[in-house]
């Protein structure tokens, strides 16, 4: 579906990407996972064909992005990172509308935003004016919106930024659906907790370039341990580094953080018996699940979201 | 064309047109009272002075004029923030560029809307003109015509402008050093050759003076100034390069 | 903006009496935020080549197809006619641009007044600092149109400096029920309708032609506008052609104030300290 060989794109003195390989297979949901500036929105819109790319090769659907860019969007479906809904046009207005805009007939038009709108939960607001909508509404007409020409790949910039927790995970639940429907999904995010939602595999991003890839599972087993040990000290902060060689040699590794202190170990409850065998006493101990974040700070040293 | 597809001009027209629907009640002081208004207020208040211009009566003759400026007037007007909010706050143009829409299409999209505009108005200030008998000769019936070419020699320079500027405190500007003195100075309401020499060919360059002196020859059944063919060539040269420069700007703009 | 509102409304509690020092920081807010875009001078200056253009266009421009004009017994040229019209046109433009459009968007946008409502100012104060600034900007244009009409020899000096202070009165006149008009707003679809209304004002108060050339029903229809009383006093002033009826022009305008500041005081302090 999109292939990329060291893929560039310059603004002036600028490089966002810094030459990418990158492959997205057929039903698959891709993600670039990575904090803001890491080149992310960059790679999207060249692979939405607005964007032409410096250098580098990159086929979207077989075809060449600058030369057939037209007949490529014709197959895309864009969910932007920021809202350009219609705020003067209702909700079904909206999505009529741009259903000409990939050339449908009105009767299609109408019968496919009815349809959506039934899918992404709004028929109720269907002649509602844009502008009142709550973020989590928006969001989901905006993705109604990109599945009008019933694309064969939809991309995805940031779906969930902004959005409260409820809205969030409503907006999930649909893009799984979606997902199972069999339609290739293409997502950017800097939230872990959607690349392991969502994604089937991903590219980790950093200053324009992949650091890793992989499957959620995949990167976290090879980056990092099953499980992570939380360590808060009392009087912490300053002294979290002195505390993380005192604690050197439990698990695998020790990352003292400004706030806490990780202690990476397969087995988390064996290693809070070492702590406290070594007698420190932490104001704060919590076991979990190694996630998508340990794995970033594992491969550039700062956390996901500043 | 075949059924049930639809040129992606004629898509954004749609838009265009679908938004109007909604906001029309708001436009139709400006559109259609305001010009009749003038020329209830220069042609019959002051034209009781005048006496006649050129041979004519002062309604008779600066009723071609208002014409060509009120076309003129919207086809600047409503290039300016509409253009400028569907990049900056709307973002549509972001949304029509993830389509097959191209740029181009865009922007041809925006005239043809314009043209709708702008003929009706015309179409219902020539009905009005009609009955207070200023119209002399049945040429008045290519008066839309005029003015449909001077809707896209006029519109399509600004929208280039429109789409290439940040803020829109530039417009403000716009219609004080150029919108307004082409229209105080462009032979509509005195002819041009009591211009100082000097500034004269300015007012050449200016579309809005073609096609004044196009309405004008028209609805009077004289000869314009110029031959026929000048006039028409100077309105298709600003027509033609500034729908080539606002696809440009357009393209540039959508681009990154 | 929720704390801007209560603190708001505590700190009206200890708001007594009316403080010019108060009214002169709302101005001096104004002149502010004049200093800090450099576009928006250019755009202040030319507010002030719009009427001269118009005046050159169709007081020089028209003038020269009309001749001369004789109104009650005074021959003048054309452009003598329209120059006070324009002057009085420039004044109402200015202040209901400044006080309109501007404070509807502070109002309804910006918010700021509710930063400034935080502090002891009291909305009064805010429409009397708006006023005063509408003022002192439409001042400034109609000072230099006037210089301009003296060197084109449409005025005698002596009625320039007669007529300056009755375009004060024009300004104040229409800033006043500007701001009024500004609270009643209901969106931008409005101000279509007021520059509609400005507009038809612009062209039929005795601006181009003596209003004694219309109908009697249109005559009186128009003397009961407020742009006909600044037109009359303006022009008669710059003549020098006084008479008892500028005594009621003045006091139309005078009434305009007190009314517009009336209303725009209330309604501002219904709106902005709900």
């Amino acid at each position: 579906m999109i292939f990329a060989r060291g893929l560039v794109k310059r603004f002036g003195d600028f490089t966002a990407v810094r030459g990418i390989d990158v492959e997205v297979a057929p039903g698959e949901a891709f993600g670039f996972l990575g904090p803001n500036g890491a080149g992310k929105s960059s790679t999207m819109r060249m692979i939405s064909c607005v964007s032409a790319p410096t250098s580098g090769e990159l086929r979207i659907l077989g075809m060449d992005p600058v030369r057939d860019g037209t007949r490529i969007r014709a197959r895309l479906g864009v969910c932007p990172q920021l809202d350009n809904l219609d705020p003067d046009l209702t909700v079904r207005e909206n999505l009529t509308t741009y259903a000409r805009y990939f050339g449908l007939s009105r009767a299609e038009g109408r019968r496919r935003a009815d349809e959506l709108l039934e899918f992404v939960q709004l028929t109720e607001r269907a002649g509602s004016m844009v502008e009142p909508l709550s973020g989590g509404m928006k969001r989901r007409l905006t993705i109604a919106r990109a599945m009008i020409n019933e694309p064969d790949i939809v991309l995805l910039d940031e779906p969930t930024t902004g959005l409260d927790p409820q809205a969030r995970h409503l907006l999930w639940e649909r893009l799984f659906r979606l997902k199972q429907r069999g339609t290739t999904l293409v997502l950017t995010t800097h939230y872990m907790d959607e690349a392991e939602q969502l994604c089937d595999r991903l590219v980790v991003m950093d200053g324009g370039k992949i650091v890793a890839e992989g499957s959620p599972r995949s990167l976290i087993e090879r980056y990092s341990t099953a499980e992570v040990v939380e360590l808060r000290f009392p009087d912490g902060l300053d002294l979290n580094a002195d505390y993380a060689a005192k604690l050197d040699g439990i698990g695998e590794r020790v990352d003292p953080l400004p706030d806490r202190v990780l202690l990476y170990a397969d087995d988390g409850d064996a290693a809070v018996a070492e702590v406290q065998r070594r007698g420190l006493s932490p104001s704060s101990v919590l076991v979990r699940r190694s996630t998508l974040e340990d794995v970033f700070l594992h491969l550039t040293g700062r956390t996901l979201v500043d | 064309m075949t059924a049930g597809t639809v040129h992606p001009s004629i898509a954004v027209l749609e838009r265009h047109l679908t938004l109007y629907r909604r906001l029309w009640r708001a436009s139709v002081f400006s559109s259609f009272v305001l010009p009749v208004l003038f020329v209830v207020s220069i042609g019959i208040g002051v034209g009781g002075y005048v006496g006649s211009v050129g041979g004519v009566d002062y309604l008779s003759w600066i009723v071609p004029g208002v014409v060509a400026s009120t076309a003129f007037q919207m086809a600047v007007g409503e290039s300016t923030y509409s253009v400028l909010g569907d990049f900056k706050w709307v973002r549509a143009y972001h949304a029509m560029r993830a389509t097959p829409v191209r740029p181009d299409h865009i922007v041809t999209g925006h005239l043809l809307y314009l043209l709708f505009r702008v003929t009706t108005a015309v179409l219902v200030f020539l009905l009005v003109v009609l009955f207070f008998g200023a119209l002399h000769s049945p040429w008045a019936v290519t008066v839309p015509l005029v003015c449909a070419l001077l809707t896209v020699a006029s519109a399509a320079p600004v929208t280039a402008f429109a789409a290439s500027i940040e803020s829109d405190s530039h417009f403000s500007l716009l219609f004080r050093f150029v919108m307004i003195p082409a229209t105080l100075f462009s032979g509509v309401f005195f002819p041009i050759e009591q211009l100082p020499a000097l500034v004269r060919p300015v007012a050449y360059a200016s579309p809005l003076w073609h096609a004044v002196e196009l309405c004008r020859a028209a609805t009077l059944g004289a000869a314009p100034p110029w031959p026929v063919a000048a006039h028409v060539g100077c309105l298709l040269l600003w027509a033609v390069a500034g729908t080539l420069l606002a696809a440009h700007r357009f393209r540039r703009r959508l681009e990154d | 903006m929720l704390t801007t509102l209560t603190a708001g409304r505590s700190a009206r509690a200890s708001r007594v009496g009316f403080s010019p020092a108060r009214v002169g920081a709302v101005v001096g807010r104004n002149v502010g935020a004049l200093r800090s875009g450099p576009s928006y001078w250019i755009v202040l200056v030319s507010g002030f080549f719009e009427p001269l253009l118009y005046l050159l266009s169709i007081g020089v421009g028209v003038g020269a197809l009309v001749g001369d004009l004789t109104v009650a017994g005074r021959t003048m040229s054309y452009a003598a006619f329209v120059a006070p019209a324009m002057l009085a046109v420039s004044a109402m433009s200015g202040a209901l641009a400044e006080t309109t459009f501007n404070v509807f968007f502070k109002i309804k946008y910006a918010k700021t007044y509710e930063a400034v409502l935080a502090t002891p100012v009291r909305p009064v104060e805010i429409a009397f600092g708006e006023l005063t600034w509408a003022t002192v900007r439409g001042s400034l244009y109609t000072a230099i149109f006037l210089g301009v009409m003296v060197a084109l020899g449409l005025a005698p000096v002596g009625g320039a400096l007669a007529a300056f202070p009755a375009t004060i009165l024009v300004g104040l006149a229409f800033g006043a029920v500007g701001l009024a008009i500004s609270t009643l707003m209901r969106g931008w679809q409005d101000f279509d309708l007021l520059s509609t209304g400005q507009f038809a004002l612009f062209l039929f108060s005795g601006t181009f032609s003596p209003v004694q050339d219309y109908p009697a029903w249109m005559e009186v229809l128009i003397q009961v506008t407020p742009l006909y009383h600044a037109v009359e006093l303006v022009r008669g002033l710059c003549l020098s052609a006084y008479g008892v009826g500028m005594v009621g022009h003045a006091a139309y305008l005078l009434a305009m104030v007190a009314g517009g500041l009336w209303l725009a005081a209330r309604r501002m302090e219904r709106l902005l300290c709900r």
